[in-house]
């Protein structure tokens, strides 16, 4: 049996050979072993307020429609009519009572039941009685603190049980609103020419952030939020299923609720605001940790909430091996005030998404890697290796990555790989 | 203000070309002291800065700052610089009031690096004033007509 990931712990070496960013085999087994069988973020309650709601989603590599029916339930649909296979939906959101195949015209409800189709009499009485000829509705379904979830293997553990020790961070998030959170629309579509693993492992890789976004602190400095020897510090921890955080000190301002100076006295008045009903709630050391720390949250395979300068919510998927879709969405507190809604979006645009000042520079990182994994041959194996010498890895070291790696291990080669390869 | 076409055409085609020979902060320098530089969510051009993702908002501070940052060689996304081609079209006035001129043109980008062109279209609109006696852009908001930046993947130049 081949091994990818190789972990030593006496020698505190982390290996992972860069066979499993180019191999169309390994993706082909990915596509089996994980996107058909883990939990994936499908989107946030938030995003379908009213009934009749409706958001096109691709979700490992299903073309499918997130839904609220005007029953008020959430549903997930195949966007695929049973009839021959069109999509049934061709907008990418709207509110309709109905979606109608234009190609032989068959209507379904928001429910996803068969409720039209032309030349009925060809057809015997009970046709449909079984509901075969609905639209297929993915059947695991399952929301944690808004964030809705899908699976597509109908014995998969559940949702809770898989978030595990991930459910904590996803909570500090969620509780920063008494009236909730939600999503902004018009989330950012984009790719990068890279292996979607890379994505996972930059997006809560703190040991890049100075040298890779060394003009994005720059900037950060000429707004008084100084690096000083109490920023960029903290932990990074493996939650067990593939999850794992980076939680640490940082010299941007944060919405909730971290003032720097650019925002002024007003600006300090709403945040002492926000931090003094954190406290009445929480207390004062969760408001602390809600307010002051910065967590990158990594749910295998690919839900990202960085809860930084601003919150996204990231999710990719592989196109092939060489190349990823990725939706960026950006959370925020339902009742924050106009000014502070600017600074947020300000904060998120300024180092965040395909226009900010740091995006770009992670992804021309993740396409020089998988340009240098062409070398594979001779150069077979990355390192992982940093903090595995420490009792509790620090937040710039890389025990996250290696937590991610573990579980793909597990899924890969020891459940599925080790009888197919 | 009274200008013709031909002036706002010269104006633009040099925007163009300042920035296709990477002189980003002669660039930066056409915009006004309250100068925005916006590119919308695609397909959703109106949409309102609070409550939907831009892609990009910057204000006069912002701007200069991404012209700045550009130019570093720790900007890594454009180190070395890629090559860039802009193409303006369709050049035309929609309306002169006192607030400015409005002006609206067709683009056509072209960004190549590491042997991969990608090519954004879409419509600028500019809103000009008279600073100093100058021409100077007080907004330009650049609507990109695609489905989504894939396979670009980011807008690292500036459009």
């Amino acid at each position: 049996m081949k091994r990818y990931v190789l972990e030593d712990k006496l020698k505190s070496e982390f290996s992972v050979n860069r066979k499993v960013f180019i191999d169309q085999e390994i993706l082909e087994v990915e596509r089996e072993e994980i996107f058909s069988k883990c939990w994936l973020f499908i989107g946030h309650k938030s995003e379908l307020p009213k009934n009749g709601d409706f958001k096109r989603k691709k979700v490992g590599g299903r073309n499918l429609l997130f839904t609220r029916g005007n029953d008020g339930e959430i549903r997930v649909l195949y966007n695929s009519c049973p009839h021959r296979g069109a999509l049934v939906c061709r907008e990418n959101k709207g509110n309709s009572k109905v979606f109608r195949c234009f190609y032989h015209a068959w209507s379904f409800n928001n429910h996803g039941e068969l409720v039209g189709m032309p030349g009925r009499d060809g057809f015997p009485e009970d046709f449909n009685c079984d509901g075969s000829k609905n639209l297929k509705e993915v059947s695991r379904l399952e929301a944690f603190r808004g964030f809705v979830f899908v699976n597509f293997d109908t014995n998969a553990i559940s949702l809770e049980e898989y978030l595990g020790n991930a459910k904590e961070y996803i909570e500090l998030v969620a509780d920063q609103s008494d009236v909730g959170m939600e999503i902004l629309e018009d989330p950012q579509e984009y790719s990068v020419r890279a292996n979607w693993k890379l994505l996972a492992e930059n997006s809560v890789d703190s040991y890049h952030g100075m040298p890779t976004h060394k003009t994005y602190f720059d900037i950060v400095a000429t707004r008084g939020g100084e690096l000083s020897k109490d920023n960029l510090q903290g932990v990074g921890i493996d939650l067990g299923n593939g999850h794992a955080v980076v939680e640490y000190t940082a010299p941007w301002g944060r919405p909730v609720a971290r003032w720097i100076p650019a925002w002024g006295e007003d600006g300090k008045k709403e945040i002492e605001e926000t931090k003094k009903m954190l406290i009445e709630k929480f207390g004062e050391e969760r408001a602390e940790r809600i307010s002051s720390y910065n967590r990158n949250l990594l749910i295998f395979p690919n839900l990202i909430i960085n809860d930084i300068m601003a919150i996204t919510i990231r999710t990719f998927y592989p196109i092939s091996s060489d190349y990823m879709e990725v939706t960026g969405y950006a959370l925020a507190r339902k009742d924050e005030s106009e000014t502070f809604r600017q600074r947020r979006n300000d904060n998120f645009l300024e180092f965040l998404g395909p226009g900010g000042f740091a995006t770009p520079d992670d992804n021309e990182a993740l396409e020089l890697c998988q340009e240098g994994f062409e070398n594979n041959k001779e150069v077979e194996w990355n390192d992982i290796s940093k903090g595995m010498n420490r009792e509790q890895p620090l937040s710039n070291d890389e025990e996250q990555m290696r937590a991610f790696w573990r579980r793909w291990n597990e899924l890969m080669v020891e459940n599925a790989m080790g009888v197919r390869i | 203000m009274n200008i013709s076409r031909q002036e706002i055409e010269d104006f633009l085609y040099h925007e163009a070309e300042l920035l296709d020979e990477w002189k980003l902060e002669e660039w930066a320098a056409l915009f006004s002291s309250e100068g925005v530089y916006l590119i919308p969510p695609i397909g959703n051009p109106e949409a309102n800065v609070n409550h939907s993702l831009f892609y990009v908002n910057d204000d006069r501070a912002r701007l200069d700052q991404r012209a700045k940052r550009l130019l570093k060689k720790e900007a890594h996304v454009e180190y070395p610089h890629s090559t860039t081609l802009r193409n303006i079209h369709n050049v035309r006035i929609v309306d002169q009031d006192p607030d400015g001129i409005k002006a609206r043109c067709n683009f056509s980008t072209y960004r190549t690096k590491r042997e991969t062109l990608d090519c954004f279209v879409g419509v600028s609109e500019y809103t000009l004033v008279e600073e100093n006696e100058e021409l100077k852009i007080k907004e330009k908001k650049v609507i990109l007509k695609l489905d989504s930046l894939r396979p670009h993947g980011k807008v690292s130049i500036i459009l």
